[in-house]
């Protein structure tokens, strides 16, 4: 796409002296560099989406300590590791869904969206800048978060490659489906006002239907059919298997890690997020004409 | 400075309209035919409503048209593509942008996405915000974010600047200083289309004006001919037995002569004026509006005395 565009734009500008324009991938980077500015500068941003997961795992860690190990089968751990996995997943989708849909909807109504229209900037240099932000802070974040968790609340980290293997391919599913679905999301909150509401909300009360902060065996099966429709189910999900003992996958509705399951499911909301988002996806408000 | 073509925009029998079949459709553009050549400074006045807007969002390629032709550079905005956007520069209507940026880093990171920037802090220096270069874009003023929006839409070396009511909201100090930067940029060689609402600022800075009603040009002109010579006829204004009369007339000199005969020697004529209809008067005049006294006689197609109510 970029290709074409910058070969006709070299064909129209024929005086003498005329330059390229700047490719799509050195924009994507350009546009990374605003929105980590933005980002870091913005500080509720930082409070309630970088920190949260962190700050959440501190407060539970510390509220239920050692008085409250999880046992599963004869297994054991502290509730720190026990509560590790879901905040693993909670941040991804921090950082990736709700990141990406508030601030774009932000963007659309104050007009920023439709001035960077009116720039030669391609939109998929706007959507690298978008997917650099959500990969530089929930790779910040997890490593901080594992960091913690390691350090300060003892939980042991998995020492098998294949543990990791899977942290790996559950991270970057995960990561990429919450960042479409942000992306298409985006779209819901008719105005920049209403955005945060809008956008937390709905990821708020899937924490507490997903198995996040209670175990999924506490929850009636209906709420955990309906939370299985959603990838925050199985990306906790897919990090209790990396970071819980085998025996607690006997925890777990289906009584198994369900890997296959968990893959198709991000692959799916990633497919479908990449459509609808593509064929919604607007650059003005919706009561701009 | 690109290419030779002469003419910057060319619009012909230019339709919108808004709506749709339950609630009704309302044409907001009806068939508007506009010009600018290059390096022209074109004014396109209009009452709100009028469909300026939505004729310059269509000429900047934001919104689809219903009917007619648009060139704008030798392209149609419909079809255009990034090269095209880097030869046009947009300041926007509507700009609440709530960056974390500052001034010179937000010129900057536009500045990157075209081929022949102007030097982003030079940009910034032009517009009147040196002092601000490095406050968030957040933290600025109404008028100082304008003067932003116009670095933005300047960066790029546009060959044509699109100006979407750019002094709203300014002090007069400031739109004195912006009327210098337009006027710079017109030396410089890039062509402007501006829409307004302010007359003097039409007066001060356009070649040419056009005046839109209701989606169509009305009339279009120097701003000293604009509604034509009739239009601007003097009026000799006095008071007769407490009753104000007023006389259009292009010999002025006689009319008040005949008067001073009238009075008789050493007399004073009471409420005695001669005015010549301001570009205000026939603006007003041309869009159907006639608040004042003068602007009603100024009206086109009454060329004799009239009795004012």
């Amino acid at each position: 796409m970029s290709t074409t565009t910058e070969t006709t734009g070299t064909t129209t500008r024929t005086a003498p002296g005329a330059r390229r324009l700047p490719g799509t991938l050195w924009l994507g980077l350009v546009r990374g560099g605003v929105e980590l500015r933005e980002y870091v500068r913005e500080r509720d941003s930082i409070i309630f989406g970088f920190a949260y997961p962190i700050v959440m795992l501190a407060i539970f860690a510390t509220v239920f300590g050692d008085d409250e190990p999880i046992t599963v089968d004869g297994t054991t751990v502290s509730f720190a590791q026990y509560f590790l996995p879901g905040m693993v997943a909670t941040g991804i989708m921090l950082s990736t869904y709700q990141t990406l849909a508030i601030s774009i909807a932000v963007e659309r109504d104050d007009g920023s969206l439709k001035r960077l229209r009116a720039t030669p900037l391609p939109p998929t240099s706007y959507f690298l800048g978008k997917v650099f932000l959500s990969l530089t802070t929930v790779l910040v974040q997890t490593a901080l978060l594992l960091a913690v968790a390691a350090l300060v609340f003892d939980v042991p980290l998995p020492d098998e490659p294949d543990r990791w293997v899977t942290f790996a391919w559950v991270f970057v599913l995960g990561t990429a489906a919450g960042a479409l679905c942000g992306v298409a999301y985006s779209s819901v909150p008719r105005s920049g006002r209403s955005a945060s509401a809008v956008v937390v909300t709905p990821l708020l009360v899937l924490q507490f239907t997903s198995g996040v902060f209670f175990s999924v065996s506490q929850l009636p099966e209906w709420m955990i059919n309906l939370s299985s429709l959603f990838p925050l189910k199985w990306v906790a999900q897919g990090m209790r298997s990396v970071f819980l003992p085998d025996e607690f996958a006997l925890a777990e509705p289906a009584e198994a890690w369900q890997h296959g399951a968990t893959a198709a499911v991000l692959a799916a909301w990633l497919v479908v997020a990449l459509v609808v988002g593509t064929r919604t996806f607007r650059w003005r408000r919706h009561d701009d004409g | 400075m690109q290419n030779f073509d002469p003419v910057a925009v060319r619009v012909r029998g230019l339709r919108k309209r808004y709506g749709n079949p339950r609630a009704g459709y309302k044409d907001a553009v009806a068939g508007l035919d506009l010009d600018v050549a290059r390096g022209e400074i074109v004014a396109v006045l209009g009452p709100n409503g009028a469909g300026k807007t939505t004729t310059v969002e269509i000429l900047e390629g934001f919104r689809d048209r219903d009917g007619g032709e648009v060139e704008v550079l030798g392209e149609d905005p419909r079809r255009a593509g990034r090269a095209w956007r880097a030869r046009i520069g947009v300041v926007m209507q509507d700009s609440r942008d709530m960056s974390e940026l500052t001034v010179l880093e937000k010129v900057r990171a536009t500045a990157a996405a075209y081929p022949d920037p102007r030097d982003a802090a030079e940009v910034v220096a032009a517009v009147g915000l040196e002092q601000k270069a490095r406050a968030r874009a957040r933290g600025l003023s109404g008028g100082q974010r304008r003067r932003l929006d116009v670095a933005l839409g300047i960066v790029g070396r546009p060959e044509l600047l699109f100006l979407d009511e750019p002094t709203t909201g300014f002090d007069p100090q400031a739109r004195r200083s912006f009327w210098d930067l337009v006027t710079s940029l017109r030396d410089s060689g890039t062509t402007i289309l501006l829409t307004t609402h302010y007359l003097d600022e039409a007066a001060q800075l356009a070649d040419r004006v056009v005046v839109v009603r209701d989606g169509v040009v009305v009339a279009e002109g120097t701003p000293d001919t604009l509604g034509g010579a009739e239009a601007r006829t003097p009026v000799v204004a006095w008071e007769q037995d407490g009753v104000r009369r007023t006389e259009r007339t292009d010999r002025p000199t006689a009319v008040v002569g005949r008067l001073i005969e009238a009075a008789g020697p050493g007399a004073e004529v009471p409420g005695l004026s001669v005015t010549r209809p301001t570009l205000e008067d026939v603006y007003l005049a041309l869009i159907g509006e006639s608040p004042t006294d003068e602007a009603a006689a100024a009206a086109p197609g009454d060329g004799t005395s009239t009795e004012a109510a």
